[in-house]
């Protein structure tokens, strides 16, 4: 055990805290609760009875026409939306955690490293000249074009933060922070004005895409994003220790004989490619990443050993519950998820604060 | 494991509590084929809702979006699947369709193809905003749901209405220039430019449109108004709330000195009305005809 560990330990722990096993056993079963659930659970009522004639109709032993709408209605749409669900909290929560992390700081969220001022404004210039000068660029691609514009949109302008913040060989994790706040007010700013350009019609699809959906998940989707959901999970082990040592300050890591500028550059890469294909997949989602971090301190203190993997549980608990809501609310249309997040995990996020305090960050 | 425990028990019992409800809620028809003898249609776009209401086929309609808001009876009476861009899948499904008419806006693209996937007949519609679009996604919707005599009769007096709207503009003799206000925001107004559905209308009524250098829906300048000089301005009405709304619009800096305010030209009319372009769109056409040129009486007959 480094000094860093021992310290927090003796900082943090309180008798109410706990353990960690309890914790990643409480939400792993209510991470598989809530996908139960959110398999069941749709305008159509078709339930999780239906579940073998779906199977049947999929291995094809089963072809009349209510096998075959089950088997779409359980198999197509939700188990997708499902998995997108669960894959889009547990990245945008992880890495609001390791942004919070890295950067030291409480309102750190994954659009600090340019990501979703990129990949927004990737989005909205493929929104808006899909129909214009762009469209025989962006036809082609049909369906993907959007979320492939949006990943690369986020990616790219990563890119140029690090280049800027690493000029000087080691990454300055101030002029990251600094120059992101330039580049997404940028970014914001040609967003701005492809939307003033915009029509009615084109208007309406970015202000939805901005408030986030999973109606448009499919199974080329879930495929798609399944390299980004393994690599977190390999890369989020090695980084929590690193992380543990940024706690105490940059220069207190370096000395514990972290290398620092690694987990800078691992925790930057994990969080672009994490943030970009949760947004290319279900638009702008906001609050999952500043905010689930938080509640996880809150339950177990700020050990990124718990704090990372738990956010990720807690991010795909939490958004798998919106998505419910956003399904059934107004059935049979649909809200945006966006909406929902926000009104069920503000108040409660309040709530804590108020009664818990900060988390160890006042 | 306090904590775990305890979650564990809470989640058991919600799951419990929530099994018996949505595992026999309103029970999907078990079989769609059992249906099949009276269609249930489900219509995406407003234009095509009304054009299902003027066919006589209400009763075969069991759900519409957010934009089919003529007749009122749709959105009160059947149900609805929200805004026609932010379909969901599953929802549609719900409503048990065995015929879905869509405009092309339909989305998003991945909802449409998952609902073209689903065995549902799907049909999408063009919706041209023009004279010659309005007669052909009438009888397209009137072959589709079995009503082509209807269909026929409709789309024939819509083309001899419009024939008559043609006739007409050829007795107007000076033009005038109009200038179309889609609404004004802290004194600034959002006009419609080139390629838009108000464009079209304008035109059909005879009309240039004063902001043809502008394209799509955008709000301009005190300075740009000027530059338009609109000879009438017509306001779009969204509700009966904002009548006295219509009245600023000519006292704005922009508009203060144009040519239609002297005159006090101001057409207000329902926005739904005239940017339609349902089976109303030639009657639209014809009152924002005689709302501009209110001297001339050569609008005054209707065929």
């Amino acid at each position: 055990m480094t000094i860093a560990d021992s310290k927090l330990k003796s900082a943090t722990v309180t008798p109410s805290r706990p353990s960690r096993s309890s914790v990643f056993i409480a939400l792993t079963a209510l991470l598989f609760f809530v996908a139960l659930l959110s398999l069941a659970i749709g305008p159509t009522g078709i339930s999780l009875h239906a579940l073998p004639r779906a199977l049947a109709a999929y291995l094809g032993y089963a072809s009349d026409s209510a096998a075959e709408r089950d088997r779409l209605v359980l198999i197509d749409l939700r188990l997708p939306r499902t998995l997108l669900a669960a894959f889009v909290g547990a990245a945008l929560a992880t890495s609001g955690a390791m942004m919070q992390g890295l950067f030291r700081n409480p309102l750190a969220d994954p659009g600090l490293i340019g990501v979703s001022s990129g990949a927004a404004l990737a989005a909205i210039a493929t929104i808006v000249l899909g129909h214009g000068i762009a469209a025989s660029l962006i036809w082609p691609l049909g369906i993907y074009a959007l979320p492939l514009a949006a990943f690369v949109g986020g990616l790219i302008t990563t890119l140029i933060l690090v280049a800027i913040a690493g000029r000087h060989g080691q990454l300055a994790v101030g002029t990251l922070l600094l120059a992101g706040i330039a580049v997404g007010a940028l970014a914001g700013s040609i967003s701005g004005f492809i939307a003033y350009a915009s029509d009615d019609r084109e208007l309406r699809d970015l202000t939805l895409w901005s408030m986030g959906s999973l109606s448009g998940a499919s199974w080329q989707k879930v495929f798609a994003v399944t390299p980004f959901a393994l690599a977190i999970g390999l890369i989020i082990p090695r980084l929590t220790r690193g992380l543990n040592g940024f706690l105490l300050g940059e220069a207190e890591a370096l000395h514990l004989g972290i290398d620092t500028e690694q987990i800078k550059r691992l925790t930057i890469a994990t969080t672009a490619a994490a943030v970009g294909a949760a947004v290319a997949v279900a638009g702008v989602i906001g609050f999952v990443g500043l905010v689930v971090p938080h509640v996880m301190r809150l339950i177990s203190g700020p050990d990124n050993r718990i704090v990372l993997p738990g956010s990720a549980l807690l991010g795909a608990i939490l958004v798998m519950v919106a998505d419910m809501i956003a399904r059934m609310a107004v059935r049979p249309a649909e809200l945006p998820i966006g909406i929902v997040l926000a009104l069920i995990g503000a108040p409660v996020f309040l709530h804590l604060v108020l009664r818990r305090g900060m988390g160890g960050w006042e | 494991m306090r904590v775990a425990t305890r979650l564990f028990i809470t989640g058991g019992a919600a799951l419990l509590l929530g099994a018996v409800p949505f595992g026999s809620d309103h029970a999907f028809a078990a079989d769609p084929s059992a249906v099949a003898s009276a269609p249930r249609i489900l219509s995406i776009g407003g234009d095509i809702t009304e054009i299902l209401y003027d066919l006589g086929q209400q009763d075969k309609l069991v759900a519409v979006d957010t934009t089919s808001q003529y007749p009122a009876d749709a959105l009160k009476n059947k149900k609805s699947v929200g805004y026609m861009r932010a379909l969901s899948a599953e929802g549609v499904l719900s409503v048990n369709p065995t015929l879905i008419i869509a405009s092309e806006e339909a989305g998003p693209p991945e909802v449409v193809s998952a609902l073209k996937s689903s065995g549902v007949r799907y049909i999408a519609i063009d919706d041209k905003p023009t004279a010659d679009g309005v007669p052909v996604k009438i009888r397209h919707v009137g072959n589709l749901v079995g009503a082509d005599n209807a269909a026929q009769a409709l789309a024939a007096k819509i083309e001899t209405e419009f024939a008559a709207l043609k006739a007409a503009r050829k007795d107007i003799k000076t033009r005038k220039k109009v200038l179309f206000i889609l609404a004004i925001q802290n004194g600034r107004a959002t006009v419609a430019g080139a390629g838009t559905a108000a464009d079209s209308i304008m035109q059909l009524a005879g009309a240039d449109n004063a902001a043809v250098g502008v394209s799509g829906y955008k709000p301009v300048s005190d300075e740009q108004l000027t530059e338009f000089a609109p000879e009438a301005v017509v306001v779009m009405r969204r509700g009966e709330s904002d009548q006295h709304k219509a009245e600023q619009a000519l006292t704005i800096a922009g508009l203060r000195q144009s040519p239609a305010a002297k005159t006090n030209s101001l057409v207000e009319m329902d926005g739904l009305y005239l940017l339609g372009f349902g089976p109303r769109a030639p009657s639209a056409a014809r009152d924002l005809m005689k709302a501009i040129y209110p001297e001339a009486g050569q609008a005054a007959t209707m065929p």
